[in-house]
């Protein structure tokens, strides 16, 4: 057995476990958020010493190609990031059970390594409980009763969405008698079937539900307002970035590898995603306008994010089609690998403002942030960079991220969807400049600044570190992007 | 009349929808934790005749083991649901879901 494969997810599990372990045992609390940081970055080096590994291990249920290096390495770095941020926030709100917390944010980050590896129905499944069962226990983590019924309201709706996810995987087993994914290619292309098939399309239909509920897409994101507002801020922050990528990339390795047979079969879920896309950012904007709750506004966000995201997954018919003979045309995935690398410090950014600020004025109304900018420059500048760089403006990476995806998006005909996309650009960037105009020009009824610890004033400075280095060189991670998007695609490129 | 697949398929056919509409409708947040249930085992049927239907004469073992899967997976959530319940119970004095209601809009 080639253990090796597997050995970021061992590492965090095992440091997670050492948290719980810490934490019966000792009572200097303030070394658990080290000890998990340091458990995270061994999960982070690990994955990157595996980048260019091609094997298959465990009976190719697992595969450790780049694509599951890439978000691995986006996992792990995520929740270091909110567990440095997340010290002070912890300690006024759950104190007693701090090892908890950590741990589960580690265990549910195994979750998210091993769903990006898995190339077998049941072995994404499982990973995807893993993850929605630690994120459920995390959202209802708070002592208010908010908290509880985020976490209430998560879990049955991902319960809901997780049996309509295995009826369509029964489905798709019922076509094709297999469960691997590149059995399911196989048995597909070998029956010549295609998405006129009912059974097919219910299925195909099924598993775009259970996995949109995960990244939040229109009409599966009833839950994420409420979830957003009600969990724990930091919980918030790292559902936000880490969850969706999650979804994503299951999304991206289930539809190239089990559905990428031929153009027609291509361009039928794509058309799907196109119009969902549309959907969640028009809605998502649309429905951000009016928030008052910045927790609230911003999951609104999230929803439309999912939507310009959802543009990458619609974009990949022509690439499929020909067989890559145009080098000109980029890969669809590679956009939105990129964007989901920016979108995942910016929101990050804003997120641990977000914290903050709550740790000292203990609100999350948008009105409460009136004059932040002068209790707190440097944390309201942080702030008001990754706000710019979410609407996709320069100098911030969001710009550049935006322009990828919608070029990529032209270049394969759907020049309707990026001008529907750019019309909600203009549209988010009212609600997100109203809380930047806000924070420096309203008055304050307080002139106390706001503290904040080191671990979060790091955090903060990865993030927009990342939301500006993104900006001014991004070719080394979009060569990264480009051959993580690459290996999970080599297999439905070199069909006939 | 012998009884094949579809006749299985027509019965989780039903017991989803029975399922579906009750976590939609139901107000009692126990209740709807015991529709997800039945949304699963409609699931769980699919895959158990079509493993034993798919190829004739033989069993597909994939499709049992996925439904091993499910069945333990779901007994970890419901534990997980009856948990957070319970924790909201303690706070709100209630199960009602019409009645968990603070956050709108």
């Amino acid at each position: 057995m080639s253990y090796y494969l597997i050995a970021p997810q061992i590492t965090v599990a095992g440091f997670a476990v050492a948290v719980i372990m810490l934490d019966l045992f000792v009572k200097q609390k303030r070394l658990l958020p080290i000890v998990s940081v340091v458990g995270l970055l061994g999960g982070l080096g690990a994955s990157i010493a595996l980048w260019g590994q091609t094997e298959t291990g465990f009976t190719n249920v697992l595969s450790v190609d780049r694509l599951a290096i890439f978000f691995s390495v986006i996992f792990c770095g995520a929740a270091a990031l909110v567990v440095l941020a997340s010290r002070d926030y912890v300690r006024n709100n759950f104190s007693r059970f701090e090892g908890e917390y950590y741990a589960l944010i580690m265990l549910s980050v195994v979750g998210m390594m091993f769903l990006a590896a898995a190339r077998d129905l049941i072995a994404i499944y499982v990973s995807l409980e893993l993850v929605g069962i630690s994120l459920y226990i995390l959202a209802a983590f708070g002592r208010d009763g908010k908290s509880s019924e985020a976490g209430l309201k998560y879990l049955l709706l991902g319960g809901v969405a997780s049996a309509v996810l295995i009826y369509g995987m029964a489905v798709v087993f019922g076509i094709t008698g297999q469960t691997s994914l590149a059995g399911i290619y196989q048995a597909v292309a070998a029956a010549g079937l295609g998405l006129d098939n009912g059974m097919l399309l219910l299925g195909v239909v099924f598993i775009i539900a259970g996995f949109g509920f995960k990244i939040a897409s229109i009409p599966f994101q009833m839950w994420v307002p409420d979830v957003y507002e009600g969990a724990p801020t930091t919980v918030t922050a790292f559902l936000s970035v880490a969850s969706k990528a999650a979804g994503f990339v299951v999304l991206i390795r289930i539809f190239l590898e089990a559905f990428g047979q031929d153009l027609a079969i291509v361009s039928g879920w794509a058309m799907i995603f196109a119009v969902l896309a549309v959907l969640s950012m028009t809605i998502g904007n649309v429905a951000a306008i009016v928030q008052t709750n910045i927790k609230r506004m911003l999951g609104y966000s999230s929803i439309a994010q999912a939507g310009y995201l959802m543009v990458g997954l619609a974009a990949v018919s022509k690439t499929i089609g020909a067989g890559v003979t145009d080098p000109e045309v980029l890969f669809g995935p590679t956009g939105l690998l990129f964007y989901i690398g920016c979108y995942g410090f910016a929101n990050l950014g804003v997120f641990i403002a977000v914290i903050a600020i709550s740790n000292k004025i203990k609100s999350d109304s948008i009105a409460d942030y009136a004059g932040i900018g002068h209790r707190a420059p440097v944390i309201a500048l942080a702030m008001s960079i990754c706000l710019v760089s979410l609407i996709g403006l320069p100098p911030a990476a969001g710009f550049l991220a935006k322009f990828y995806l919608f070029n990529t998006a032209v270049h394969h005909g759907l020049t309707w969807l990026v001008v529907i996309a750019v019309l909600n650009t203009a549209i988010s960037a009212y609600y997100y400049f109203r809380v930047v105009k806000v924070a420096w020009f309203g008055t304050s009824t307080s002139q106390e600044a706001v503290p904040s610890g080191w671990g979060l004033r790091f955090a903060l400075g990865i993030s927009v570190a990342g939301v500006l280095v993104l900006f001014f060189y991004p070719s080394g991670v979009l060569d990264i992007a480009r051959s993580a998007a690459e290996a999970v695609s080599g297999i439905a490129l070199s069909a006939p | 009349m012998s009884v094949g697949v579809e006749h299985y398929l027509v019965l989780s056919a039903i017991l989803f929808v029975i399922g579906m509409f009750g976590a939609l409708t139901k107000q009692n947040s126990v209740v709807i934790l015991m529709c997800i249930e039945l949304m699963l085992n409609a699931a769980n049927i699919v895959l158990v005749a079509f493993s034993r239907f798919l190829v004739p004469g033989t069993v597909l073992i994939d499709g049992h083991v996925f439904v091993i899967f499910v069945m333990v997976v779901a007994a970890a959530e419901a534990a997980v649901g009856l948990a957070i319940i319970m924790a909201l119970y303690r706070t709100r004095k209630t199960s009602d879901a019409t009645e968990i209601n603070l956050m709108k809009g």
